[in-house]
This record gives structure tokens, sequence and C-alpha cells, in this order.
């Protein structure tokens, strides 16, 4: 492990070999593992009935047409600020689960996670586990090296292929994207986005996993802001684990290499936490007696991350708690209680020290910085919720036409330009009617329409040039300006929004 | 600061031997597929640079191996435009615009396309929004010099107003009568016309200008003054002027004439985009 300090420019990737492991936080992440990758494949092949004329597809990011469908909402690219705030929530909401419980995405619901673990998963069912990889690793290239070798680069490519496969469907008619997409016939950027994600599938999922954690992805960085020490994230219990059993010797020779300059040699940088990460780099500790940790090194043995938990926090940790269910397993086999390693909190060192029962999860949970970061999480939700009922079936911006402000017509009537955007949002096509709201004596003419109504296609938006006219030497027509209201009417739902706008009057010559 | 390597006691890892107020850089290497990952970058920055317009020199730039420029792209687009529009351009061309119907993909092609051309070459005269300006018809009144249907339009554009490159250019002129009235019957004049549009005037001096409007202007601009198209002579009664209505206006009028010139644009632009001009001049709100 030294290798990486001899002055090098550049250290080369050192592999990393998990060990299975099995326990209550493994089951859980094979649970949302199971779950999410359930949702992503089976989300887009949901139907929705929305009329004839309307995809059914109850999740469609429809790019062509500018919508988006989710369920019974459908959103219009007007109506963007649903997805942003969307996002909001969701960045909002990892600062929740972050504050509280360090980087639990991370270790459980990252994509990169989830399919890195699925990765494993075949690793392990191909070449072994830990030990057998380890030797197929260090053995010369053989036949049965690169049946392995092949196998296991094939699944994975299957996997990714399907993973990047999935993505496509979000974004048109599934069954139909699917029979172009295998007849080939689908267009070129679905086949394009099919090999982009699958090439980065293959690559972070098989090749690089730890490294687009602790090199690629920002959010590490960022998370240090998000904890404070009553965050539970995954630590060691120096106290009760130190000195190491059988590593008493070791330990006592390492501070002597220390102490003599040689290298200790650590993976990944250590988050200087005050307490706990000294804790593990300081010397023998002055106990004589050994701790609980019998220095089996199941702990590290499992971590995906390769690295060693009992030197404190570290960057690279992804709080999957692995190495909790390795260690429980250890405990209980040496008749010590679980928990050695464990979810804790940096603020109840001192009391643990002490003797004392850390306190509660919940105090964890519910504290002050995490109930307000959900109080603003649920101000955007309950915005959202309340924009999304209240908006109006029928939606119609005016917007006078400027450029000529009014035009003068041969018998001296002032005439105004309107251009109207209607956009019906049902499957079939509905008129609009546009009338003047009150008798304000000034006429309306519907450009291309003989009455006072238009048609507007199923799900589209129609642009309307509308003229109001005001007699000569009427009000209107010699003031500068005076309010006009279009009462616009869909008769069919009978619903009708009032929209004002102003009149331009010879006045303003 | 000296250069130094040093190993740092605490995690034993080397130092880079720089140090600032104590604090020491660890010299911890980076992955090797990310130096990788830059040098492929460098590489592929020169690469770039070779082959496409990269050097600043003194005029312009290296005009890379590869031939590329955002001009060419430019000039292909738009070829690649007029190929897929050619088939609706030549309907277009050899249309009858008044038998067009509305919801024909000719009428909508030309109505935009004419929005282009009008911006490109009539906005000068008539405005962005087609209002024109004083000595600049509006195009957007029902008011017609020349005539206002589609017809009228195609031939006014087509041809022009009182210019010398086209022989059937719309002619007319007016006299301009300070050479043959004195100024109190050019005035006279004037207070029969603003009678005429219904303006504030004087109407013991109109009443003498409408023998003198009889004897002068009646030919052109007829017995009560409606105007007429065939010669281009302005409508006196209603409620728009080319060049103001105004008492001075009008009095300049008639003691040195006018005399507005339009382009041909035949000669300059093809038969569908007179067509679609003209079907876009024809829709802003005044076409008959
Ligand atoms: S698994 Fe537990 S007992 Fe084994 S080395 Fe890790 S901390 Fe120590
Ligand atoms: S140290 Fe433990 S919690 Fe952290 S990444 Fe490794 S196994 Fe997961």
């Amino acid at each position: 492990m030294n290798e990486s300090n001899s002055g090098s420019l550049y250290a080369a990737r050192e592999p990393i070999f998990p060990k299975r492991v099995s326990g209550k936080f493994r089951q859980l992440k094979w649970w949302i593992l199971g779950i999410t990758l359930v949702i992503y494949y089976i989300t887009p092949w949901i139907r929705w009935d929305r009329g004839p004329s309307l995809p059914d597809q109850a999740v469609l990011v429809d790019l062509a047409h500018r919508r988006f469908y989710f369920f019974w909402i459908q959103i219009w690219p007007h109506e963007f600020y649903f997805v942003a705030g969307l996002l909001i929530m969701a960045g909002i909401g990892l600062f929740i689960f972050t504050s509280a419980l360090g980087r639990v995405w991370c270790g459980y619901a990252c994509p990169q996670t989830v399919w890195t673990d699925l990765f494993i998963l075949v690793e392990r069912w191909i070449e072994g586990d830990r030990n057998a990889r380890v030797r197929l690793w260090n053995a010369p290239w053989s036949a049965r090296k690169a049946r392995l070798r092949l196998t296991k680069w094939l699944v994975w490519l299957m996997i990714a292929v399907a993973t990047g496969g999935a993505w496509i469907f979000y974004f048109a008619d599934a069954p139909t994207l699917l029979r172009d997409f295998l007849t080939f016939q689908a267009p070129v950027v679905a086949y394009s986005t099919v090999a982009v994600l699958t090439a980065t599938t293959f690559i972070f999922g098989g090749f690089m996993r730890e490294q687009i954690c602790i090199y690629m992805c920002p959010w590490p960085r960022i998370q240090a802001a998000m904890m404070d020490p009553d965050t539970l994230t995954v630590a060691y219990r120096d106290w009760r684990g130190e000195p190491r059993g059988k590593g008493m010797r070791r330990r006592a020779a390492a501070a002597e290499t220390y102490a003599g300059g040689e290298t200790g040699g650590r993976r990944s940088p250590v988050i200087p936490v005050p307490g706990l990460a000294q804790a593990a780099v300081a010397p023998v500790l002055a106990r004589e007696t050994p701790g609980d940790c019998i220095d089996c090194n199941a702990c590290v043995n499992v971590c995906p991350m390769g690295i060693d938990i009992r030197d404190g926090q570290q960057m690279a940790c992804i709080t999957c708690a692995l190495c909790i269910d390795a260690c429980d397993e250890v405990m209980v086999k040496i008749g010590k209680p679980r928990g050695l390693i464990d979810y804790l909190a940096l603020s109840d060192e001192p009391r643990e020290r002490a003797g004392d029962p850390p306190r509660p999860i919940r105090q964890h949970v519910f504290r002050f910085r995490t109930l307000l970061y959900t109080a603003i999480w649920a101000v955007f939700g309950l915005g959202l919720l309340w924009a999304l009922f209240v908006r109006p079936e029928i939606d119609v911006t005016v917007s006078p036409i400027r450029n000529p402000q009014f035009v003068t017509l041969s018998d001296g009537a002032i005439r105004n330009a309107y251009d109207i955007r209607l956009r019906n949002k049902h499957g079939d096509e509905r008129p609009f009617r546009i009338v003047l709201a009150e008798g304000s004596g000034l006429a309306v003419t519907l450009e291309g329409a003989s009455g006072d109504e238009v048609m507007v296609p199923a799900d589209m938006t129609a642009l309307h040039r509308v003229y109001v006219t005001a007699p000569a030497g009427s009000a209107p027509a010699a003031a500068d300006a005076s309010p006009v209201s279009f009462l616009i009417t869909e008769p069919v739902s009978g619903e009708s929004v009032e929209v004002g706008s102003v009149f331009n009057g010879k006045g303003s010559e | 600061m000296d250069d130094k390597e040093t190993r740092d006691p605490v995690t034993g890892v080397d130092t880079t031997g720089h140090e600032w107020d104590g604090i020491r850089e660890l010299n911890n290497p980076m992955p090797r597929w990310w130096l990788w990952t830059l040098y492929g970058t460098i590489v592929w920055g020169i690469g770039y640079a070779i082959a496409y317009p990269a050097w600043p020199l003194v005029q312009g730039a290296t005009s890379g191996l590869l031939g590329y420029s955002t001009r060419g792209e430019v000039a292909a687009e738009i070829a690649a435009v007029d190929a897929r529009n050619a088939e609706v351009s030549a309907t277009l061309a050899a249309a009858d615009l008044a038998a067009l119907p509305v919801d024909d993909p000719a009428y909508q092609f030309g109505v935009s396309g004419g929005a282009a051309v009008f911006r490109a070459n009539c906005s000068q005269c008539h405005g962005a929004g087609a209002a024109g300006g004083v000595g600049y018809p509006n195009l957007l009144d029902d008011s017609w010099l020349w005539g206002g249907t589609l017809d009228d339009i195609e031939y006014t554009v087509r041809h022009g107003i009182r210019n010398d490159i086209d022989a059937d250019a719309r002619f007319s002129q007016m006299p301009a009568f300070g050479e043959m009235l004195t100024k109190p019957e050019i005035a006279e004049i004037a207070e029969h016309v603003l009678a005429l549009s219904g303006q504030d005037h004087d109407a013991a001096k109109a009443e003498a200008g409408a023998t003198l409007f009889a004897d002068n202007c009646a030919s052109c601009h007829g017995e009560t003054g409606t105007g007429d198209r065939e010669q281009g002579a302005p409508d006196l009664t209603d409620a728009i002027w080319l060049y103001s209505g105004t008492r001075e206006a009008v009095t300049e009028t008639i003691t040195n004439a006018r005399f507005g010139v339009m382009p041909a644009w035949g000669p300059r632009l093809s038969d569908a985009e007179i067509k679609a001009v003209t079907l876009y001049v024809h829709q802003l709100g005044g076409g008959e």
C-alpha cells in the first residue's frame, strides 16, 4: 500500500475486492437495490389514459412536443417551475438526510452505488468471493482466467445495455420505441444515448467504482458542510476497541515506524474531526488490556471503498454500513456486544467513553437543523402542491402589439392589435370564445375567424391576432391609454378567465 | 520554504516540502486515469487547434486543416432549408394568390416567409411593424393609394412607384401649384381640403376654395375629393394622411407637391418572394 507515496506523479488504482457480508444493513441494501431497479425499469411501461390524441404513457418526457407527463399531471414548458421546484426539493431532501444520517444517499440509493453493488454481485457469482478474486487477479493469464473475465464483462455489458436502454423509454412511447429500436428504425439519438449510457455504466460500475465517489463526485466534498457532530455516521468506537487484541504488538511497531519516519499509508484523506480521528492514529493507548477489536480485518475486507473505518471518519466512506454488519458478526462470534463499529454521533463520544449509553436515535434525527431543512422542504412541497391545484385549466396570454401602438383607420377609428395565445391542455380540439369584458363600446374582430370563437387543436397552443377598434372621437380613441379586459371562455368546460390589457389611443401621439 | 521532501509523521505521507504558516502540503498523487484524462484532453486540444480554425492572426485566424467555417455551415444550412422548401416555393411562385386558401401550406409558408422578406427589404421605409411614417405609407390601415387587393399589392411590390428602373412602375405626378396659383388661393384650397376631411377650418375660405379645387384638383382627386386609385390620387376625405393632414402640411403639399419613390422589387426578389411579401402585407390588417 505504500507505493503511492514514492514520489510518483500518479497513483494507479489499487483494486478492491469487497468480501461478501450478511446482516441487517446488507439486507436493507438489497431491498433498496431491488426496489430502485424495479422502479427504474418498470416506470416507462405503466400506461395512463389521457384521451385519444395524448400519449398513454404514465411518465413521459416528451421533448419533441415540449410536454412532461407524470400520471395525471401534465407540465407545459411555461410551467417548468414545477420541475425546478422538484429538483430543489430533491436537493433539500439530500440536506435533510445528510444532516441526520450522513451519506446515506451515497451508501444506499445513489445509482453509482446501486449499480456497483449489482456489478460486484455478478463478479462474486462468476469469480467467487474475495479470496478467489484476489487469487484470480494475481494469477497469470490462462484459459480459465480469460473465460471468467470474459463472462463477467459480458454480463456487465448486458446490464449496462439494459441500463442505457431503459433510460430512453422515458422520452418516447416505450413499446413503439422498443420495436423501432430492435428493428433499427429508432432515431439516432436513441442509439447514441444508449451507447453513451452503456459505456458509462460499464466503465463506472465495472472499473472505476470508488474512484467515481472519491474523485469525480462533488457531493462528498459538500457533505462535510451538511454534517455536524450530532450527525449519525458510521464510526468505530475506538475507546472500546483499542488497543486491538492481536494487533497490539503491531501497533507498537507502527508507532515506532511513524516516529522513525516510515510511512503508515492510508488510502484516502482523513477528515480531521476532533476526537475521533486522532484517536485512531494516536500510537498505542496507555491501556494494557486489549480492547474488543481483534484486528480480524473483516471490516476492511468488506468495504467497497477499500478503507479502514478504524482510521477515523474519511471522505471516501459512503456510510454503507457493510463494515457494521461484518464487525457485528465477529462480535457475536467472540461473545461481545455488537456495535464496535456503528452509526454513532461524534457528540456522543465523551459520554460513551465515560460509560453512559448513547442518546436515543430520535434526538439525532429530530434536531433544529434537520427540522429546519424539513420545514424549508415542506414549504417548497406545499407551494408546488398549491400551484398544482390552483393552476387554471385554460391558459391564456394576451400581448398587446407595440409596433405600432395603434393604427388610424380611414374613418378615423383607432385600432389596437393583440396577440392572444391560447393553450388547450385537453386531448380534444376545443373552441375558445374571445370577447371584451363588459360593454366598453369597443369592437373586437378575430383575424381568421368569422364569429367570436376560435378552435384550438388538441393539446396545442394557438396564437391569434385580435383587433380592438374604438370609433373615431370615442373616449378610448382620444385617451392616451385606457384599460381593456378580455373575457376568454372555453364553452365545453365552461371555464373562463379575464385578462386585462391596455388600449392605446391617439392621445399618445 | 525549502523544497526538501519530508515525511509527515501523522499520516506517513510524503510532503511536497512546501510549508505555509506551519501547514505542510501532502504529496498525495493523482489517480493515474485522472492524469491520462488530462493528457488526453491536451493532445485532443492540439489536434483540435490544427484541425479547426483556432489561432488568431493579424487578419483573421488560421483556417484549420478541415476547412471548417461557421459561415460555410450557415450557407449549407440555408441551402438545405431552401432545398427543403423548393417545392412549396415553386407552388407559391406559380399560385394565383387570390385563389390560394388560407389553410394551404403555400399560404402559411408565404406569410412567414413574407415577414422575413419584409424585414430584410421593406422595413427600412415602412417600419418594422409596417406602420410607415410621414411620407411612407402605413400598410396596416384600410386606406390604399393604389389599391389593396392581392393583385394590386403584388403589382406595386414588383414594379414599384415612380422609379426609373421599371417602365411599368406606377406613376403619378401632382403639379406644384406654387408656380400656378397665388398664396391666398392655395390657402383657400387648403381650407377646402380641411373641410373635406372634417377638420376645423375657416368656412368662408373653404367656400372660396371649392371652386379652385373643382378647377385644379378634381381631375385627379375627384369632385368630392375621394381620390382615384387608378392614378394613385389620395382620398382627401378620410382620416389618413401620408404627409400629415395639418394646415401647414396640406399647404406645403399643394405648393410644392410630393414625389415619393418606391423601388421596383421585380429585379431583386424572386417570384416566390414577391408573392410571399404580398401575402404578408395583405394580411396585416388592411388587405382588401
Ligand atoms: S471487524 Fe471489528 S473486530 Fe474485526 S478488525 Fe474490524 S473492528 Fe476489529
Ligand atoms: S467504511 Fe464501512 S460504511 Fe464506510 S464505505 Fe467502508 S464499509 Fe461502507
